[in-house]
């Protein structure tokens, strides 16, 4: 396993900036414009998403590297996955109930949501399609969440201001929303071409 | 046992007849890393696949069960109770950050009244008292009153305002549109925070506060950018409705309805509650007795009196003939001899219950504050 810092830097960069989850790949997109309403719940999701994707993304990778390749199952990926987040997240959401109440009551409400998320499945595929090791699986599950985090603070941050926009009878609400990530799409296309891969 | 096996065998040779042990199994998937392979033996592949998912689940149930067992929370029921009983808004009025914690806290914290749920009243307060075994100390409903009479047509503007329509950016132009800046800029923004809908806004520009949704959560209170909102007891029903601290001319330039300080109030109260300071005269809510007199002599109309219809005051066959209440009236309308029915003259009577209050014998009906009155009395009387 060899490391090489500057793979992980362009891994990073290339997941979070130039193929942006939501605004490349246009996945994850329930959450997105369910939590993206208030500054607030945003930052509460971006943390507790980029955590649990690092999570999860680990554990995926060690169960498809150490039993699925060996077994010759790697067919049985998806649905493997998501059982594996699914479980993952109800543990942590048992645990942290008892051990750090004061964290449960700020980020307990997110994990429910997130263990349905298509990013969070689409992460540990890649990294198995991709074939990447370990620490590369990790970094591109970082680069993920911060591309998420980023997403949802620019579009928590335009629609607290739009809530007081004029805006015309027939776009209040999700239409403008949808828009808005539209242009947000088409600025981060702008990225393109920032890493040779 | 027996009967398990059989069905496998004859499954398998159900397979193995139809010839399709070796086909080609397409890999399909995200990436596409895995390669297709050209013969794959399906038997093994199953056996191995149900003996994976199976040990997958099984070790995920077995490590589910035990953490819900090892990191087990006792929640105490109480607190679901009271949950539900609480008004559910999430308003804030409790000094929580919301119903669950409030919940918590005063199931769980001796000191915390049951009272605090202001949106729930007196009955979820009787229910969160009854569930946590604490005394039910019912407080006094309390209501936000606009401090402000001047809608758009009553007052002057500075300059025409095109921008968002909302009190808090409005705030930001200037100070406001409004040539007072003390009063209600009148873009509604507590109209939409209100959890309860209680505020709506008049054709000319002012809120109006529905008292039978108001529930004092203070959301108005706090969002207003010139906190012209104050949230009060709801006995406290004669008040200054108005913040302008500008000098008497001013506020007069600037607004039909504006308190100009003339200190007429101050002279004319019996009870001395109110009092000018900076220009703008306030009512001392402990002093006043809602009697209503300074409405009527308020020659900007800056009063409010919120008792809508004061009824009049009659006197009853028990009066004695002390003539208290002809001294006591401020409008001279009690009139009488001693030792005789005494009469009210109801063309002068304005309803300020002072003579129901003063009246030894409690021979005075009609007025708002009667039945308070009466209460007290027979309470006094019981004590002797």
């Amino acid at each position: 396993m060899s490391i090489d810092s500057a793979k992980l830097f362009e891994l990073i960069i290339a997941a979070s900036l130039i193929n942006n989850f939501v605004f490349t790949r246009f996945l994850g997109l329930c959450i997105f414009f369910g939590v993206s309403k208030k500054m607030e719940t945003a930052v509460g999701m971006s943390i507790t998403f980029t955590s649990v994707m690092m999570i999860s993304a680990a554990l995926s990778w060690l169960i498809f590297n150490y039993v699925m390749i060996p077994l010759d199952i790697t067919f049985l990926k998806i649905i493997v996955f998501i059982g594996v987040v699914a479980g993952f997240v109800q543990a942590s959401d048992t645990i942290m109930r008892k051990v750090a109440p004061v964290l449960f009551h700020k980020l307990g409400i997110y994990l429910a949501l997130i263990s349905t998320n298509c990013i969070i499945l689409a992460v540990p595929l890649i990294n198995a399609g991709e074939k990447y090791n370990f620490i590369e699986s990790l970094a591109f599950a970082f680069g993920s969440g911060i591309g998420f985090a980023l997403a949802l603070l620019i579009m928590a941050s335009i629609r607290e201001k739009l809530e007081l926009a004029d805006v015309p009878k027939t776009f209040k609400g999700l239409p403008i929303a949808f828009v808005v990530t539209g242009l947000i799409a088409l600025a981060f296309t702008g990225f393109s071409g920032l890493i040779k891969l | 046992m027996y009967d398990i096996q059989r069905i496998i065998t004859d499954i398998v040779g159900l397979i193995q007849l139809s010839d399709i042990s070796h086909f080609i199994l397409p890999q399909i998937g995200v990436g596409g890393g895995v390669e297709a392979k050209e013969y794959v033996e399906l038997m093994p592949l199953i056996k191995s696949t149900l003996i994976f998912l199976a040990g997958l689940g099984i070790i995920f149930g077995l490590g589910l069960a035990f953490a819900a067992k090892r990191f087990s929370v006792k929640i105490d029921p109480r607190v679901e109770q009271v949950k539900e009983v609480l008004a559910n808004a999430h308003c804030g009025a409790c000094g929580y950050a919301g119903c669950e914690q409030y919940a918590e806290a005063v199931v769980n914290n001796p000191d915390i009244p049951p009272n605090l749920c202001t949106p729930g009243g007196a009955t979820t307060c009787e229910a969160v008292a009854l569930i946590t075994g604490k005394k039910a100390e019912i407080r006094e409903p309390i209501f936000a009153r606009i401090m402000c009479q001047g809608s758009w047509s009553r007052s002057v503007k500075k300059f025409k305002y095109e921008g968002v329509q909302d009190c808090r950016a409005v705030i930001l132009a200037g100070g406001g549109d409004k040539a007072c800046r003390y009063g209600c800029l009148g873009y509604g923004t507590c109209s939409r925070v209100c959890p309860f809908d209680a505020i709506t806004m008049t054709d000319d520009q002012l809120p109006y506060v529905d008292l039978t949704k108001c529930t004092g959560c203070r959301k108005c209170e706090a969002v207003c950018p010139t906190k012209v909102i104050e949230v009060l007891p709801s006995s406290r029903q004669v008040l200054v409705t108005c913040h302008s601290k500008d000098r008497g001319v001013d506020t007069k330039k600037n607004c039909q309805a504006g308190c100009i300080a003339c200190g007429i109030c101050n002279k004319v109260c019996p009870f001395d509650a109110p009092s000018i300071e900076n220009n703008l005269s306030r009512i001392d809510l402990d002093k006043c007795k809602v009697c209503g007199l300074c409405v009527k002599k308020c020659p900007t109309k800056a009063i409010t009196d919120f008792i809508p219809k004061r009824p009049k005051a009659f006197v009853m066959d028990n009066c004695i003939g002390c003539r208290i209440c002809t001294k006591v009236c401020p409008v001279n309308a009690a009139s009488g001899e001693l030792k005789k029915l005494h009469v009210i003259d109801q063309s002068r009577c304005i309803g300020c219950g002072i003579c129901t209050a003063k009246c030894p014998v409690q021979a005075i009906d009609g007025t708002f504050n009667a039945a308070e009155v009466f209460a007290s009395a027979t309470e006094k009387g019981k004590a002797a």
